[in-house]
């Protein structure tokens, strides 16, 4: 946990730097999150019973929290993602970024990320 | 005789939000453009109201309904002698410049016809592009526009090849909100009228920088928004000459606004009630007369004077830093300060600053014409009032160093 918000944000920083990085050629509109001030694309692909999420963005902290997203949620079962509880980003200082902003892309990302399981879990057991 | 510093640290202790700490730091609030701040003047005008005399305005005979009338009748006087504007009756209190815009766009739509031609810039706020493009959809008209330089003027040259005799209406902001630029609107106003256009100006972002003489620029429709000059949100008024307003067909329908209603037929009321309909934001209207008297109580040019001398220093002391780039370079500028820093996104950059106290705004500034023209997805905006220091400069250039120190 980080009280100071300077180890929290270089955190963040360094953790976009480890994200990893969609194939560019999934960096159109179809892999584009809506909602965000930044572009960030997710991709994701299942690997046996597993997903597993690549991203990227224009903007260096949006990068970061994509990155904790992903390290929460990917190589998880689908079902598993679908009923994750999201607690864990009031507990690691990211709430702000929960606000119903226009510019805020965490709502956006969780959602498009939690879409993807559904559409991955029907796959599956189809 | 200038603001100095004793003078605005007394202006300071009018503004009660000043003393209150984000993220730990001291507030220092840099987004003006976006709205500026309120004095308790203000703010006591409004707790006095809905304590001693709220009642509704223009139907009652009690006398709490005559002193609310009263008051909102005296806001509307001051509104008219501080923009000099002919008569009261052409000061129309809405809700904001979005709602006035509206009023004259959807007015308009009923009036045009294909063939005809408006004229936009390219400057403009989302606000001064959507409501048009729905009036044109709506009557077949169609809509031009004035390009933009790299240095955020308007090119007139285009602008003067775009003028015909079936140039309707040209529409302009007064201030650029995105980069602060002033636009030279008395040689657009009389461009247009000598092929017979009326002009409308979105003085939004000017109003609080600038006392606009109405009268003396001749301009058919004027649009100012209280909550960007010391005063409330949801009041602001759409100036229109009289004849254009009579002209004009009302915006929305209701009580107030009328002169007989029958199932047969309904008659309307005259200016300004036309366009007011409804129950106005009484309190609104009324803290808009307050705001006006707060800040003419200071002075236009003693705020503009103060104002220009940040900017300097703020623009001299960013340009200093390696990597950065200004929008706006214009030599006519109100005191706005649209950036990047190469490399970086201003998402990032705001993001960091607000951690350490520093209100800016980042993004397409509701510009997003402007933002495709320089090719960048937005800009860090700091926007300065007449209540910010020199010491809150010096804080938001060691903000942005700090910011890229950890973004890079």
């Amino acid at each position: 946990m980080f009280d100071d918000w300077m180890q929290r944000y270089e955190y963040m920083i360094s953790l976009g730097k480890s994200l990893p990085l969609i194939d560019e050629n999934y960096k159109t509109d179809d892999y584009l999150i809506k909602g965000c001030q930044s572009k960030v694309w997710v991709h994701a692909a299942l690997e046996g019973d597993q997903l597993i999420f690549k991203a990227d963005s224009d903007a260096i902290i949006t990068k970061g929290i994509i990155a904790i997203l992903i390290r929460v949620f990917s190589h998880q079962k689908p079902e598993d993602i679908m009923e994750a509880d999201t607690s864990f980003i009031d507990e690691i200082g990211l709430k702000e970024h929960l606000s119903p902003t226009r510019a805020n892309g965490l709502v956006s990302m969780i959602k498009q990320i939690k879409l993807y399981a559904i559409a991955f879990r029907t796959q599956l057991n189809q | 005789m200038n603001l100095s510093s004793k003078d605005i640290e007394r202006i300071r202790n009018d503004f009660p939000i000043l003393n209150r700490k984000v993220n730990g730091s001291d507030l220092v609030y840099l987004d003006n453009a976006a709205t500026s701040q309120t004095p308790k003047q203000v703010i006591d005008c409004i707790v006095d109201y809905y304590s001693n005399y709220n009642a509704n305005i223009h139907r009652g005979v009690h006398s709490l309904s005559q002193q609310a009338t009263e008051a909102f009748e005296v806001a509307r006087k001051k509104v008219q002698q501080h923009f000099n504007i002919a008569h009261p009756e052409e000061v129309i209190f809405t809700s904001g410049t979005t709602h006035s815009i509206n009023a004259v766009a959807s007015g308009y739509a009923k009036l045009l016809n294909p063939g005809d031609e408006l004229i936009v810039s390219a400057l403009e706020h989302h606000s001064n592009i959507v409501p048009w493009q729905m009036a044109c959809e709506q009557s077949g008209a169609s809509l031009k526009v004035i390009p933009m330089d790299a240095s955020g003027a308007l090119d007139l040259k285009t602008y003067e090849s775009l003028l015909s005799d079936r140039t309707q209406l040209v529409f302009c902001n007064h201030v650029s909100n995105a980069l602060g630029v002033i636009n030279p609107i008395e040689t657009i106003i009389e461009k247009a009228h000598a092929v017979g256009a009326a002009v409308l100006i979105d003085g939004a972002q000017a109003a609080p920088h600038i006392k606009a003489d109405l009268q003396a620029l001749d301009v058919d429709f004027y649009t100012v928004s209280a909550h960007k000059l010391c005063g409330p949100t949801g009041i602001g008024m759409l100036f229109g000459k009289k004849e254009r307003l009579e002209a004009l067909p009302p915006y929305q329908g209701g009580g107030e606004m009328i002169a007989t209603v029958s199932f047969e037929k309904t008659t309307y009321a005259g200016l300004p009630h036309k366009f007011e309909a409804g129950t106005p934001n009484i309190a609104g209207g009324i803290a808009f007369g307050a705001a006006l008297d707060y800040m003419n109580s200071i002075g236009f040019e003693r705020i503009a004077a103060y104002e220009k001398q940040l900017l300097e220093l703020a623009t001299e002391k960013l340009s200093l830093i390696e990597g950065v780039e200004i929008y706006g370079t214009s030599e006519e500028k109100t005191a706005v300060l649209s950036f990047n820093i190469k490399g970086l996104h201003p998402y990032d950059i705001g993001s960091i600053l607000d951690q350490m106290g520093i209100a800016v705004r980042t993004g397409h500034h509701c510009a997003q014409p402007i933002m495709d023209f320089y090719q960048i997805p937005g800009t860090v905006r700091a926007s300065f009032s007449f209540y910010n220091t020199v010491d809150e400069i010096n804080r938001l250039i060691a903000g942005v160093i700090k910011a890229k120190e950890m973004l890079s």
